[in-house]
């Protein structure tokens, strides 16, 4: 038995290599060794993380909902408020998801675990790294996306089939808040680094039109608003929630596109440097 | 004998070299932790670094894997480039870090079986390895444990049966038994002692002798990123040592004073801050010859050259400061 093993050919380099070292088409053993890993740890987090957006929306959508009563929706419509509020806590939701994988996850990873070290020891490339880093990330976003959308189902928020189109959506900003989320974090150095993503968060969660309309912002802050990635995913969801297509989703699919892309070049490049010097 | 030589020389017989260093260099800022340093090491040879802390060793392996550029010089790792050629090198050595970095998230074996996966190997032959080298590393009962509940050594060992998992060429061990208890460290060396026996190639650093002595069969004296002196073990003891030493210990106060007294015994003195070594064939003899002068140490010992010997006679420093 043991020496058919040992004679047996391995096939250890890739037949091909088309970004050459950075690359080894292995996105898949970096990727399954992170659900193998979630797996086992503590369920209790992921899960409190999909709670929180749907805490939101029971106490806000139902609660605060009742003395707002309805408001002007995408494209005009008057609607629940919790109709308006869902579509924007999905877009949290997904984000959340995104940013608890890539940020703190992978800070550990990289700075006490040692695991992209090792990794990198093998014939692993660093982008192999940070897609598979960035699509576990991704899972855990699209996973919570998913949920919350059947939240919303169950409380009758789901007013049109168009709104299933809000699970894919939902992806891509998960994609992008993952994607950068490691970016940002493979170059921070120290705990006190790390605490400035909270600090970003929570103001960019509330203030992203997720509660109301950008209208009630004066222009400057408006601008502001809208240079942030939530706020794009606030309003894409909450246009196909409504069956509503304008040439505006393209504009948000394209911020998260960059947002993307622009996440792997950093994240491979920051890997790269830190440990292939 | 010249016949042998000859034979040495046609390509079919010459022994290929699976590691060539000319000259490499590492230089971080305008500090040299790697200061042009040459060695060739064989296939199935077992090859040491010996060194302080500090000495470039490590860093000499970081450059072997190609996970650290070198400054200057030439590096081959089995016919490759590792700066340009990185992945394909890395796919075939077998890694052991200084520190462990064990996925303390999975157990024990999917340890080794997801180590595999980063090579692209699949599970119908990582499974039965795993096995195969949990066995190796006498954890097979812990199959099913955390990485955090194992002891030390167990640890080690577990980094070394990861380390195989790919069938490597060349085995990379960076200082494989700093920080163990000697019980761990014997069951360590006994386990790559058998890999030596069965041919893999290993390129080890560490700063003890004992470990050196046991394990390698040829070594290189590195201090202050630069090759003191290159042999096996025995030879380098034989060159730059005698036979035996005689160690002699007056006190922390008197060591220096009684000193100039031992002039003309053995063939050469070294006054450490806790002892003085006096380097002699017949190291009996020489203590008789101290008595003679009528001095009287607080403890004497004779033994056997070492290669902290070499070590201080090269480099006038202790291994382990």
């Amino acid at each position: 038995m043991s020496q058919h093993i040992v004679s047996q050919q391995l096939r250890l380099e890739p037949s091909r290599r088309p970004l050459g070292s950075l690359y080894a088409g292995n996105v898949r053993a970096v990727f399954s060794r992170g659900v193998k890993a979630t797996w086992g740890t503590n369920w209790a987090i992921m899960v409190s993380g999909f709670v929180e957006p749907v805490l939101y929306l029971v106490a806000m959508g139902i609660g605060l909902g009742s003395l707002i009563g309805t408001v002007t929706g995408p494209g005009g419509a008057e609607i629940g408020y919790a109709n308006y509020i869902a579509p924007a806590l999905l877009a949290v939701s997904a984000m959340n998801g995104a940013v608890y994988d890539s940020t703190w996850n992978v800070f550990f990873k990289l700075h006490f675990a040692k695991l992209y070290e090792g990794m990198l020891y093998t014939s692993l490339g660093p982008l192999d790294v940070a897609l598979g880093e960035i699509l576990l990330a991704l899972l855990r976003g699209a996973l919570y996306a998913t949920g919350f959308t059947a939240v919303m189902g169950a409380m009758g928020l789901i007013t049109s089939p168009w709104a299933l189109l809000m699970i894919p959506a939902a992806v891509v900003v998960a994609f992008g808040f993952a994607s950068f989320g490691m970016a940002i974090t493979s170059y921070m150095k120290t705990f006190q680094q790390m605490d400035w993503i909270n600090f970003i968060m929570l103001p960019m969660f509330l203030f992203s039109a997720t509660f109301y309309p950008l209208s009630v912002y004066p222009e400057p802050i408006q601008w502001l608003i809208q240079a942030l990635p939530l706020w794009h995913g606030v309003e894409m969801l909450r246009q196909l929630s409504a069956g509503i297509f304008t040439g505006a989703i393209l504009v948000h699919l394209l911020y998260f596109l960059v947002m993307i892309v622009l996440g792997l070049i950093l994240s491979t490049g920051r890997l790269r440097k830190l440990f292939l010097n | 004998m010249p016949q042998t030589s000859l034979s040495h020389r046609l390509p079919q017989q010459a022994p290929a070299a699976v590691i060539t260093a000319r000259n490499v260099v590492k230089t971080y800022g305008d500090f040299n932790a790697v200061d042009g340093i040459s060695f060739d090491v064989q296939q199935g040879e077992s090859f040491g670094l010996l060194g302080p802390n500090g000495a470039g060793k490590s860093t000499t392996m970081r450059m072997i894997g190609g996970v650290s550029q070198r400054t200057s010089g030439e590096l081959s790792i089995m016919g490759l480039d590792p700066d340009q050629h990185g992945p394909e090198v890395r796919a075939h050595l077998g890694v052991v870090p200084q520190q462990d970095n064990l996925d303390e998230e999975l157990k024990v074996r999917d340890n080794l079986i997801v180590y595999g996966r980063y090579f692209g190997l699949p599970y119908s032959y990582l499974r039965p390895k795993a096995d195969e080298l949990l066995e190796f590393a006498q954890l097979t009962d812990k199959a099913k444990a955390k990485v955090d509940a194992l002891s030390g050594g167990m640890k080690r060992r577990l980094t070394i049966a990861r380390s195989l998992m790919n069938d490597p060429k060349v085995l990379l061990l960076d200082e494989p038994t700093t920080g163990l208890d000697p019980q761990a460290r014997h069951i360590l060396w006994d386990r790559l002692f058998r890999l030596k026996e069965a041919g893999v190639t290993l390129i080890l650093t560490t700063h003890y002798m004992d470990e050196a002595e046991q394990l390698c069969d040829r070594l290189i004296v590195v201090d202050k990123g630069k090759i003191m002196a290159e042999g096996s073990p025995s030879a380098l003891i034989r060159e730059h040592s005698t036979r035996e030493v005689l160690e002699l210990r007056f006190g922390s106060e008197r060591n220096t004073t009684v000193a100039p007294e031992l002039g003309g015994i053995g063939e050469r003195l070294e006054t450490l801050p806790d002892r003085i070594l006096i380097y002699a064939d017949d190291g009996e003899a020489a203590l008789e010859q101290v008595s003679n002068r009528g001095l009287r140490p607080i403890t004497s010992l004779v033994r056997r050259s070492s290669l902290e010997d070499v070590f201080l006679r090269l480099t006038g420093r202790s291994l382990i400061d």
